[in-house]
């Protein structure tokens, strides 16, 4: 039986910690708006120096959007769980009556309020300062950031187990996995572009299919409701896969005395 | 100093009578080829507090470690109240609580965020009122809105003495609970815990290299050495039972010579 109470747990702890630390609120939103003005005066460049017409604003500053909103949703359940990396906390925590599923959804839970924060920024600057109107997108927007939403969870739930497994240095292996996929996902570029062999990985990847299908509409064409329904299927797969491999790496740990041990990295 | 906590009960179901509040049966850790706890059997009862004694290395935080389900034993069985903390890990857990120096509460939280996120987590009714009750057992109240990173070894040790009866525990561990305590504060705790258990019917499992406090709050002491129980005892009578003045003269020579005292 899932405790709601628990999962609650998880989730206030996070918003103690960001309302008491200037350093956890400024990066909820602060990278994100560089990026977008950033990204949003190189449209502007782009737009004034190519004589094709073609708008980029929608194009790349929109990409930049969706792919900075996916990358905090993994954050967000990354940065929960480190929390408790930081802090050595998992004895305290693990020696309770919380379940593994209570203690991700609180993570994702506490990722979807501070992902939030980051998008509603990002919606506001690049409409307000840059242009962008997401009535571009139509009702596809909703799909579109669910799409990324999910694999947002899924990836965040992959890192932290791998982080469980290999102690709290592997850390690093955290914060680069939004950069090491955006060659794939084709975030800036039309699939098409992209070897034979990168787009057999892009097919596994369910931001491909959003910035192909946004690409689609703003080229005034429709959007493969099948791939964004493949996609959300994958995303479903990948979420089911991440669970599983953590609920997996934390018996592990349990087994092998890892968890207990966790400072140490490893037993050997 | 640190107030009668038995002044205002809290709103638990006191701990059922009868049956063991903890069974250990035949307990066996390994890592590769060292054994860590070797085939050790032993029962924590309600209003009971067990001492589990020996040299560092001896294996009694790994016990605890299993007991609190963060370490899978090897072999052999651990019950809380009749519940196998291997297959019913949560029920188990339900009812149990720890406190250890070696598990300090997350600095970056105040001392009253700590105990509302684990006294959520523990599903503890009535948590505010049980909160602000538990900061004054512990003398804890000046410091409700202080960062537990910034307090000093024995405020900590305070506060995760209040953590540790938030869920109002059938059955808690204390791993050398008062090591940071200086003589006064220590004595106090010893006399609150002790009162806690009397009342509540509680079992506590209780280490400590302070064979004074051993022998002052301990019913029955047993002895770990590499993994093994080799004396079991009440504190008061087993040193002279062995030939030897005092608690501490005992633990000595078991942890110098554990083979004199391998078969009890």
């Amino acid at each position: 039986m899932v405790h709601l109470r628990r999962i609650a747990a998880i989730v206030l702890r996070q918003y103690y910690l960001i309302r008491g630390s200037f350093a956890r609120v400024l990066p909820l939103f602060v990278w994100v708006a560089v990026d977008i003005i950033l990204w949003g005066f190189i449209t502007r460049y782009l737009n004034s120096v190519t004589a094709s017409g073609f708008n980029f604003v929608p194009a790349l500053l929109g990409a930049v959007l969706f792919w900075d909103f996916f990358t905090r949703v993994m954050q967000g359940v990354t940065t929960a769980f480190l929390e408790d990396v930081w802090t050595r906390n998992f004895l305290n925590i693990f020696a309770t009556p919380l379940s593994i599923g209570e203690y991700l959804t609180g993570l994702v839970l506490s990722s979807i309020a501070t992902s939030t924060v980051g998008l509603l920024v990002m919606l506001i600057l690049a409409s307000l300062v840059f242009g962008l109107s997401f009535f571009l997108y139509g009702l596809l927007l909703i799909p579109f950031l669910l799409v990324l939403f999910l694999f947002g969870i899924a990836l965040g739930v992959f890192a932290i187990a791998f982080v469980l497994r290999f102690g709290p240095a592997a850390e690093w292996f955290v914060w680069p996995i939004p950069a090491l996929l955006s060659p794939f996902a084709a975030v800036f570029y039309p699939l098409a572009t992209l070897p034979r062999w990168m787009q057999y990985v892009s097919h596994l990847l369910p931001p491909s299919y959003v910035f192909e299908s946004m690409r689609a509409v703003l080229a005034g064409g429709p959007a493969s409701g099948t791939d964004l329904l493949w996609a959300g299927a994958l995303d479903l797969l990948y979420i089911l896969l991440a669970c599983w491999f953590f609920t997996r790496i934390y018996r592990h740990a349990v087994r092998t005395g890892l968890l207990a041990r966790y400072s140490a990295e490893t037993l050997s | 100093m640190v107030t009668d906590m038995t002044a205002e009960q809290p709103r638990s179901s006191p701990a059922p009578s009868g049956s063991k509040v903890l069974a250990i049966v035949d307990l066996c850790r390994t890592y590769g080829t060292t054994v860590a706890v070797d085939g050790v059997s032993f029962e924590v009862g309600r209003n009971e507090i067990v001492g589990l004694l020996g040299p560092n290395g001896a294996g009694k935080t790994t016990i605890i470690n299993m007991v609190l389900g963060v370490l899978e034993p090897s072999a052999g069985a651990i019950c809380i109240e009749g519940v196998d903390i291997t297959t019913h890990r949560r029920q188990a857990l339900e009812r149990t609580n720890f406190a250890a120096v070696y598990a300090p509460l997350p600095g970056n939280l105040t001392v009253y965020q700590n105990l509302r996120f684990f006294g959520l987590i523990y599903g503890v009714n009535d948590l505010s009122r049980w909160i602000e009750e538990l900061l004054q057992q512990f003398d804890l109240v000046r410091f409700r809105n202080t960062k537990c990173g910034v307090l000093s070894s024995g405020e900590q040790t305070r506060v995760g003495l209040a953590k540790a009866l938030l869920n109002q525990p059938h059955l808690l561990l204390l791993d050398e609970p008062t090591a940071s305590l200086d003589p006064a504060t220590a004595r106090d705790i010893r006399v609150k815990l002790c009162d806690f258990v009397a009342q509540e019917g509680v079992g506590v499992l209780w280490t400590s290299h302070n064979m004074y406090e051993v022998e002052k709050v301990c019913d029955r002491v047993l002895f770990l050495s590499h993994g093994k129980i080799l004396l079991e005892g009440d504190p008061k009578s087993l040193p002279r039972e062995h030939g030897k003045e005092t608690l501490e003269e005992l633990f000595i020579a078991v942890a110098r010579e554990p083979l004199t005292f391998e078969g009890g």
